[in-house]
This record gives structure tokens, C-alpha cells and sequence, in this order.
């Protein structure tokens, strides 16, 4: 196991992670649970039952004042100021060449917004917003010191219904609510990272160990299990979700990474656009395709990718994949030509070419 | 899981067990528990010679390809062909039908440079601190 070459940080939950056997690891600054009981077993709970995440490490921000909203849409690429009271989206902000510097989440509420960043990019974005920070808009990190809890599976609503004073059915998907888990004040938000329903708690850290043992405590015997960063890994993967590293970068765009439903080429300016809109036009840039492996290798990161004997792209993520009739699955970086679906490649695995292929995304998508 | 005391043990965490001039390679307890979910084995074409303490292939788990070397020399005689279809089951059973691969040995002076049991457990102890 690495050890990180600065001290990480512990999230509000480390003790309960060290209590249930966790294996933790440094990741994003924090000192995370990569795994309880294993990737698999986990894995199999989110997918059958749920699974219960801590998930603090993410960076939270909270955005105030009367200009907030046409601020962030010069700065993303997808629409904030149409968002309405307490509705959640996804976007994205780019440089200049249409790279990503981070994907993250808006959530509107009806006196602020919460925007949660990548942990791994929370420092990056932090003097980022402060270094654009304009009239009509203060900036305030809640990172390391709130606490954020992800219950993820199809059993997720009836475990979370009882902990909660509001209720979960007329929540909509991509909404949020403010209310109170266990009598605690949280935002509850219908959102997740794992292709299945599932619900954020948003809580101040000194609640959090109460919360998650109650949470875990009630639902264990009806299959609640926590999960770990491993287990999520593989469920975002194959929901088809970017990870931030992976199929976005700093040189990787939301264009190339199939993103195209949260750019708004239609905004009249944002970082980026230029960029994002020659891309878009000239149609000629890698891209982010599914590969579906033939053989019993996982494909890996950086594994390069050929067509014939032509060099095409390289892999950028890849897991044995349980909800894709266990076969192995990869997102891989890769020219125009050789990305349109059923197309026949192979990945180079340790000097052997081993055949993949091309499929949509997502490679799984629940019931 | 206690540790069988008829095996000889490598640094790496593998274990040797050697009936003549054959020795048989697995993992340990330990190894496989650092590893995490084993989802796929890959070992050489039998026949292959390989020195001690050579590369033979990887194991890897859900996230991460591990190197695997051979804690003894010779030439590759069999391979746990019931790992192609069930690699977990170096996690459930890593002494026994969990097992990788044998070796025909060319030299069992060799198995000098291994661990009997009593310094495999120190070297555990040290690890685990």
C-alpha cells in the first residue's frame, strides 16, 4: 500500500471506517475507505440493496449573494441561472483550450448554493472561485469540516424514509431538500455516482458518526452494507459516469468525453466556449468510447489501443465490470474513426493484443 | 488462518510446497487478503524456464495488477487451469485449490534463500507495525 508523501486529513467518519475493518488509503487529501468487505460483496449490496458511502473528502462550497448566478454561468459550461429553488445539476469548469479543470454539482437552495467539487481538485478550485470572485458573490468552504453521507442502492429510499421529517417520493431526481436526518439538520439530495437511485446527506460534521451508525444500525439487517471508494469505482464505471483524471482532464474536454447534454453552446459567453464550439464544429477530436473485452485480461490504464495495426487511443479506466455479465469493460480515449460503436479494436495487455469492443455507453443501466 | 509449517515461504508472500523435485506455488493467507477480490490470474506456458525469484505472470484484483515471481527456479510443469474460471478462489482457498502454478526445480539449493515458517511470522509481525 502507498502512503501518501504529505499527512492526510481524516473525514468526520474515520473512526467508524477503522471500527468496521475498513482498508483505508490516501485519496484526495483524505485517508478514505477504499474497502470494507470487499470491492465485490460491496458492490453487489448497491446494486441488490444499498450501500452507504462517506463521502466528506468531496470539497463543499456554499455560494452567497444576488449575483451568484450569472457569475457561475460565465464560468461553466452548463446553465445555472435556470436552475429553480432546490433543483441539482451537473457541470463543468473549463479552461480556455475546453479542458476541464472539474466536473462538480450545483445545488440551488432558496438562500444559497452548495457546489461540490472533486476532492482530489478542491484546493484547485478553491483559489480558482476566490481568484474570480466578483460584486454580488461570497465564497465559503465547508470542505473537511461538513460531512457528506451517499445511501446508493433500489432499497435506499425505505432505509432513508424513517431517518427523515420530509418525504423521499416527491423528491425528483436531480432535486434536493432541506430537512432533518435522525432530528439533524441536512440537505437531502436526490443525486449519486453509482447508476442507481440513491440519496446525498449533506450534515455537519459533528453529526455525522450519529447519523451513520443510526443509518447503519437500522438497515443492516435488511442488507445496508458500507461501501468504499473500490466498490463506487466500479458502479460509476459502469453507469458510464466521468471520473475526473480519467475521461476529464485538464486536457480531456466534456465534448470529448461525451458530456454534450450539460454544454450550453447557447450561453452568450463562458470560459471555454470558443474552444468547445470549434471542437464541436470540426467533429475531429478523440473521444471517449465503452469497450467491452473478449477475453479474462482487465484491461487497465494507459493500456494502449489499436485498430488493426494503427495506434488509436489508450485506455483511461477499466475494471472487471459484475453488472456487465462479469466481462471485462474499459473507457478508453480514442480517435474519430475508431470510436463508433460495434468497431472492432485490441488493447495491448502486457505485449499481447486481446479484442475489444466498441460499445454506447453506459454499459449498464438499472431496470 | 494459521499457517501450514511444511511450507517454505518468500518475501513476497508466496508459499512453496516441494515434493521431490517438484515444488508447488501459492500465495499466502496474507496475500491474498492485501490483494483484495482476485478477478484474474495470468501464468506461463508450461515448459517456461524461469530463474528464482523471476517474473512468471500477474494476479490481479478488482483494482490493482500485482507482479507475481517465482520463489524458486526451473521450468513451469503445470498451472491451476481452475483459476481461468475461478480466480476467487486463490481468496477462499490460497493453500489448497487456490494454488498457481508448479515448478520442475533445477536446482534445491535454492530454497535456501527461503523462509521457514517461524521467519515468515516474524515477517508478518514487521509488516503488520
Amino acid at each position: 500500500m502507498t502512503t501518501a508523501g504529505t499527512a492526510s486529513k481524516r473525514t468526520a467518519l474515520y473512526a467508524e471506517h477503522v471500527a468496521l475493518g475498513a482498508r483505508l488509503v490516501p485519496f484526495g487529501g483524505f485517508e478514505m475507505p477504499v474497502q470494507y468487505s470487499g470491492i465485490l460483496k460491496e458492490h453487489e449490496a448497491v446494486r441488490n440493496r444499498a450501500g452507504l458511502f462517506d463521502l466528506s473528502h468531496m470539497g463543499q462550497f456554499i455560494l452567497e449573494g444576488e449575483n451568484v448566478a450569472e457569475w457561475a454561468d460565465k464560468l461553466t459550461v452548463n446553465a445555472v441561472s435556470t436552475m429553480k429553488p432546490f433543483q441539482a445539476r451537473y457541470n463543468l469548469f473549463c479552461n480556455e483550450r475546453g479542458g476541464a479543470h472539474d466536473d462538480v454539482i450545483f445545488y440551488r437552495l432558496p438562500d444559497r448554493w452548495l457546489l461540490v467539487v472533486n476532492a482530489g481538485n478542491a484546493d484547485k478550485m478553491w483559489a480558482l472561485l476566490n481568484a474570480k470572485l466578483g460584486a454580488g458573490v461570497t465564497l465559503t468552504s465547508l470542505h473537511g469540516t461538513n460531512a457528506l453521507i451517499a445511501i446508493q442502492g433500489p432499497k435506499a429510499l425505505q432505509m432513508l424514509q424513517s431517518a427523515l421529517d420530509v418525504s423521499l417520493n416527491d423528491l425528483k431526481y436531480y432535486f434536493c431538500t432541506e430537512g432533518k436526518v435522525y432530528g439533524k439538520d441536512a440537505i437531502v439530495a436526490r443525486t449519486g455516482y453509482t447508476g442507481e437511485d440513491g440519496f446525498e446527506l449533506f450534515v455537519d460534521g459533528a453529526e455525522a458518526t450519529q447519523i451513520w451508525r443510526t443509518l447503519l444500525a437500522d438497515s443492516q439487517s435488511s442488507g445496508l452494507e458500507p461501501a468504499g471508494l473500490g466498490a463506487r469505482d466500479v458502479l460509476r464505471l459502469e453507469a458510464g459516469m466521468p471520473l475526473y483524471g480519467h475521461e476529464i482532464t485538464e486536457e480531456i474536454s466534456p465534448i470529448q468525453a461525451g458530456l454534450t447534454f450539460a454544454i450550453k453552446l447557447n450561453k452568450p459567453e463562458f470560459t471555454g466556449k470558443a474552444a468547445l464550439q470549434a471542437q464541436k464544429d470540426g467533429d475531429a477530436f478523440p473521444r471517449i468510447a465503452g469497450l467491452i473485452l473478449n477475453g479474462p485480461a482487465p484491461a487497465r490504464e494507459g493500456y494502449k489501443v489499436y485498430l488493426r495495426d494503427r495506434l488509436v487511443g489508450e485506455v483511461r479506466s477499466g475494471s472487471k465490470a459484475p453488472s456487465v455479465n462479469n466481462k471485462n469493460i474499459a473507457t478508453a480515449l480514442l480517435e474519430k474513426d475508431a470510436a463508433t460503436v460495434g468497431t472492432v479494436l485490441s488493447v495491448e495487455i502486457r505485449g499481447a493484443r486481446h479484442d475489444a469492443t466498441v460499445v454506447a455507453l453506459p454499459f449498464y443501466k438499472r431496470a | 488462518m494459521s499457517l501450514p509449517g511444511n511450507l517454505l515461504y518468500s518475501k513476497d508472500h508466496e508459499w512453496v510446497k516441494i515434493d521431490g523435485d517438484t515444488a508447488t506455488i501459492g500465495i499466502t493467507d496474507y496475500a491474498q487478503n492485501s490483494l483484495g477480490d482476485i478477478v484474474y490470474v495470468e501464468l506461463p506456458r508450461v515448459g517456461t524456464a524461469i530463474a528464482q525469484f523471476g517474473n512468471v505472470g500477474v494476479i490481479e484484483s478488482v483494482k490493482a495488477v500485482s507482479d507475481l515471481f517465482t520463489p524458486i527456479g526451473g521450468d513451469v510443469s503445470e498451472v491451476n487451469v481452475a483459476l481461468d474460471n475461478d480466480p476467487a478462489l486463490v481468496n477462499r482457498e490460497p493453500f489448497a485449490g487456490g494454488w498457481l502454478f508448479k515448478m520442475k526445480i533445477s536446482n534445491s539449493s535454492e530454497s535456501q534463500h527461503l523462509l521457514k515458517l517461524a521467519d515468515y511470522e516474524k515477517l508478518l509481525t514487521e509488516e503488520s507495525h
